[in-house]
């Protein structure tokens, strides 16, 4: 029994991964307005996809939240000589996908077309007349604000989105990450469309913007499409650094009553960033505590021994300054404290004493293993390389990923999450039915 | 975890198109197992997917949810692994794995590096037939089910109404029941209930492999003969019936629960691919589908939400691939200062139109420009191609149903569009749901713990 767990073993040893995978190649460069633009030629399939990203989420809100929101959501209703069925047809009819959105830190523009000529023109045309030249006509500039306005109001449904935007307002304060990205009621109301205009016209610029191509073209073709894009965008400048996150919260539990059958449960603390230098013991150490699904310990401990929750989990978000660290669960309401004491004790053991061998090791194998399902269609492959460009990662980022992650020590973890993640400084909120009650204990 | 019927644009992948279309190689064990393998050599990975010809479809009155509760047993171990060992061992390797159940199915899937593709193989054969269901991890994850019932539907007011809405458009097809299970029926299911339902089942002759991606199809069949090889096959219970009584009139119902926004749900008693009279029906109402809610251009999003600015969302969707007849359902919520009735009514005016006039050449060339790009976008995905197999085979098709959809919709004309909706989309075989917003109470102001120091509040 254990020799042939040995052979097992040594097999894994004998067939390093990384060596298998050939990375793809990633070029880049900058067109003649200031745009960052990465590349990656991929082959077997006739598809492109694109991404135009701005630093203009909704950390660019200013005290008008939600305003990166619905500029986003209006951006491709209009533009230039086209209305918004005019450019839905267009796309409809070479079958190109189109869309807009925003994360805390970005917007972005997305499209997925075919290559044949015929069919990629038409798609590229409309993408670069939508970024050059949004109408913000004010008939759907209302019409999205009332759709925006009817689904903030839905919001108030979930218990769910009632604990995140709670959460995020306790860990970041006034900070520009603490609102939610598609603003409240009171400050949609209040937008107009000069003020889309404006938040546009200041930030979709090209030095404030990436553009990521990955699919079967050349490269020449490649710099074309980049500067179709974006030549028609004005120079601009790049938005300013965003402040620093308050990291010194003292603790608060925050309880909200709401008539659910399950109370929704979230703990943590400002996070890590993007390019932070403890990004690999956290990132591994996490994996190990509540990110690696039915394996992780918070999992083990609320779900697989005790049956309180059909999800429990830990997540760093990384942004471009610190984002959240996050533990959550939900489960019936009776339960919530128990639950959340579970919770708690997790983190405590697992900072104080760290991973263990075994842990450390099977998280790596998961990771080192994993790597290739994280670039394994053009899809995953444009996320990852958008989101390089956007955040000025390097072009070796990917090649020495697997030695970082293999280089993390029990130390590390250890070391890092006792300095970084403070147990007795978490902000914890629970919404659900005789939350408030129970506070007066 | 369940997941939900697909509509339309999901529904819209198969193959052919601009690049070769790429080719199944099929191949059955003695035992009865069927191998479907397709090869896809853009990056060193495999998916594995091993499909049960079981779901909520298959259940009876008091063990709803059977299947599903099975399905997340089947991670409780074997005699061979105990329980959590599967995941770890597919953790270990690098994988990501887990299971859907269906009204129609029952899958379980992993996605590995292409070396580790036998790890996966070993440990399915051998939980398929070597499952040792154990009391006290039956009782925990019992809780964790009733967990998720909650999550997904108790707290979710859309999930609900539409649990309400199937049991009533549905009088005797097991479609009327949830796929996670009635409250009471999930709470009362045994570990002998789970045993009878594995036994009857799991086996190789009423299951599945379908490997998509870098992968030799000979090395595969190898692969699958020792491993799934010795398991021997069961005696498969004849198949009821279980058909619809036919409707006999408009139904309507009020779903009142609290929350902030009202809802419509509206569906059409239609046949699938498999129950319908000729095949051509079925494709022409996925058109049909396809021309209120395929895209932004489609009717739906232009004329409701766009143009009279009825409503704030609305769609349309049709299951092509259901094993029994399911609904040609319409959804939406009305647009500020709009009723539900009023969007009732926009509604029933646009099905009318399709039933009156022919749609228009532009439209129907849209639509199948869709269809045939998003075939080519489908196939980005390992994991998508193997699902479209999976779910043809399993639903009783046959996966060369998969290769012949993009001709087959673009076979369909203006006319047989107004002809389905002329037979089937009619008042007679029609359901209409009314969510009718309960409030919340407001007893919501937030509360601080003892560490509470000011500052956070929630509104």
């Amino acid at each position: 029994m254990s020799v042939k767990r040995l052979a097992v073993v040594l097999l894994f040893v004998l067939l390093p991964l990384q060596g298998v995978f050939a990375l793809p190649e990633i070029q880049t460069w900058t067109t003649a307005n200031g745009a960052r633009v990465y590349f990656a030629r991929t082959q077997g399939l006739p598809l492109l996809d694109v991404r135009v990203v701005f630093d203009a989420g909704s950390a660019r809100d200013g005290g008008q939240f939600g305003l990166a929101a619905l500029t986003s959501a209006v951006l491709d209703t209009g533009a230039g000589d086209w209305n918004a069925d005019a450019i839905a047809q267009r796309l409809d009819g070479v079958g190109a996908v189109l869309g807009t959105g925003i994360s805390r830190d970005s917007a972005s523009l997305s499209l997925r077309s075919l290559t044949q000529p015929n069919l990629l023109q038409p798609a590229l045309e409309t993408a670069r007349v939508i970024l050059a030249k949004p109408r913000f006509a004010a008939e759907d500039f209302e019409r999205e604000k009332n759709r925006v306005l009817l689904a903030l109001s839905q919001r108030e449904e979930s218990p769910a989105d009632l604990a995140g935007i709670a959460f995020f307002k306790a860990v970041y304060g006034d900070h520009p990450y603490a609102h939610p990205k598609d603003g409240h009621v009171a400050t949609v109301e209040k937008l107009t469309r000069d003020d889309l205009e404006a938040f546009y016209r200041k930030f979709y610029v090209a030095r404030n913007a990436v553009v990521a191509l990955v699919g079967d073209i050349e490269r020449a073709q490649a710099e074309k499409i980049a500067d179709d894009l974006v030549s028609a965008l004005p120079p601009g400048e790049a938005a300013a650094p965003l402040p620093p996150v308050p990291m010194d919260q003292p603790a608060q539990t925050l309880r909200r009553a709401f008539p659910s059958e399950q109370t929704h449960v979230y703990s943590g603390q400002p996070g890590m960033r993007i390019n932070d230098p403890d990004y690999f013991p956290l990132y591994v150490g996490n994996h190990i505590l509540g990110g690696s699904g039915l394996v992780s310990r918070i999992s083990e401990e609320v779900r697989e021994k005790r049956g309180l929750s059909y999800s429990a989990h830990s997540h760093f978000y990384p942004f471009r300054v610190e984002g959240p660290f996050l533990m959550g669960l939900q489960t019936r309401n009776e339960k919530a404290d128990e639950a959340l004491n579970v919770l708690l004790q997790t983190l405590r053991d697992f900072i104080a004493k760290g991973p263990s061998d075994k842990e450390l090791d099977a998280a790596k194998k998961n990771i080192v293993g994993g790597f290739v399902l994280r670039l394994d269609s053009n899809q995953k492959l444009v996320e990852q390389i958008a989101s390089m460009a956007f955040y000025g990662l390097p072009l070796d980022y990917l090649a020495t990923y697997i030695p970082k992650i293999e280089a993390v020590t029990k130390d590390d973890v250890r070391r890092v999450w006792q300095a970084r993640i403070h147990p007795d400084r978490l902000q914890t909120v629970l919404v659900g039915a005789n939350s408030a009650a129970e506070s007066a204990q | 975890m369940s997941i939900p019927r697909l509509g339309f644009l999901l529904m819209a992948l198969p193959l052919a198109a601009p690049a070769a279309p790429p080719q199944v190689h099929e191949f059955t064990l003695a035992n009865g197992l069927k191998v479907l393998v397709q090869e896809d050599h853009r990056a060193p990975v495999a998916v594995s997917q091993v499909w049960y010809k079981v779901g909520s479809s298959y259940e009876y009155g008091g063990i709803t949810g059977v299947s599903h509760m099975l399905e997340h047993m089947m991670f409780k171990g074997t005699k061979k692994h105990p329980p959590g060992e599967f995941s770890r061992i597919i953790a270990a390797n690098g994988g990501s794995e887990n299971a859907f159940t269906g009204q129609d199915y029952t899958a379980y899937f992993q996605t590995l590096e292409r070396s580790r593709l036998p790890v996966s193989l070993e440990l399915e054969a051998d939980r398929m037939r070597n499952l040792r269901l154990l009391q006290d991890e039956f009782v925990k994850e019992q809780q964790v089910v009733i967990e998720e019932r909650r999550l997904r539907t108790e707290d979710q007011p859309h999930a609900r109404m539409e649990e309400h809405f199937q049991a009533v458009a549905f009088t005797d097809s097991p479609y009327r029941n949830p796929v996670i299970g009635w409250p009471e029926d999930v709470a009362g299911l045994t570990l002998d209930d789970l045993s009878a339902w594995y036994q009857r089942w799991y086996a190789p002759n009423n299951a599945t492999l379908v490997v998509v991606g870098d992968v030799a199809p000979g090395e595969v069949f190898e692969l699958a003969r020792k491993h799934f090889g010795p398991l021997k096959p069961a005696k498969l219970p004849a198949l009821k019936p279980q058909g619809e009584v036919p409707q006999l009139g408009l139904r309507r119902m009020v779903v009142k629960v609290p929350a902030k926004l009202p809802h419509l749900e509206m569906g059409y008693k239609v046949p699938s691919l498999k129950t319908a009279a000729a095949e051509w029906e079925a494709y022409a109402l996925e058109v049909a589908a396809g021309i209120l809610d395929g895209g932004n251009s489609a009717r739906l999003t232009s004329r409701l939400v766009r143009g009279r600015q009825i409503a704030a969302g609305v769609g349309a969707g049709y299951d092509l691939y259901a094993r029994l007849s399911p609904l040609f359902s319409l959804e939406g919520t009305p647009a500020q200062g709009k009723t539900v009735a009023e969007l009732e009514a926009a509604l029933l005016e646009e099905v009318r139109r399709l039933r009156e006039e022919p749609v228009a050449e532009d439209e129907l060339a849209r639509v199948k420009a869709q269809v045939l790009a998003s075939n080519v976008y489908q196939r980005d995905s390992v994991f998508y191609q193997a699902m479209q197999l999976g779910m043809a085979e399993t639903v009783g098709l046959g996966w060369r149903k998969v290769e012949e959809y993009v001709d087959k919709i673009n076979a369909v004309t203006a006319e047989q569009v107004r002809e389905v909706a002329r037979k089937y989309l009619i008042d007679d075989g029609l359901t209409i749901a009314h969510l009718e917003p309960q409030p919340i109470p407001e007893g919501a102001k937030i509360q601080e713990g003892p560490e509470g120091m000011g500052g956070g509040h929630v509104r």
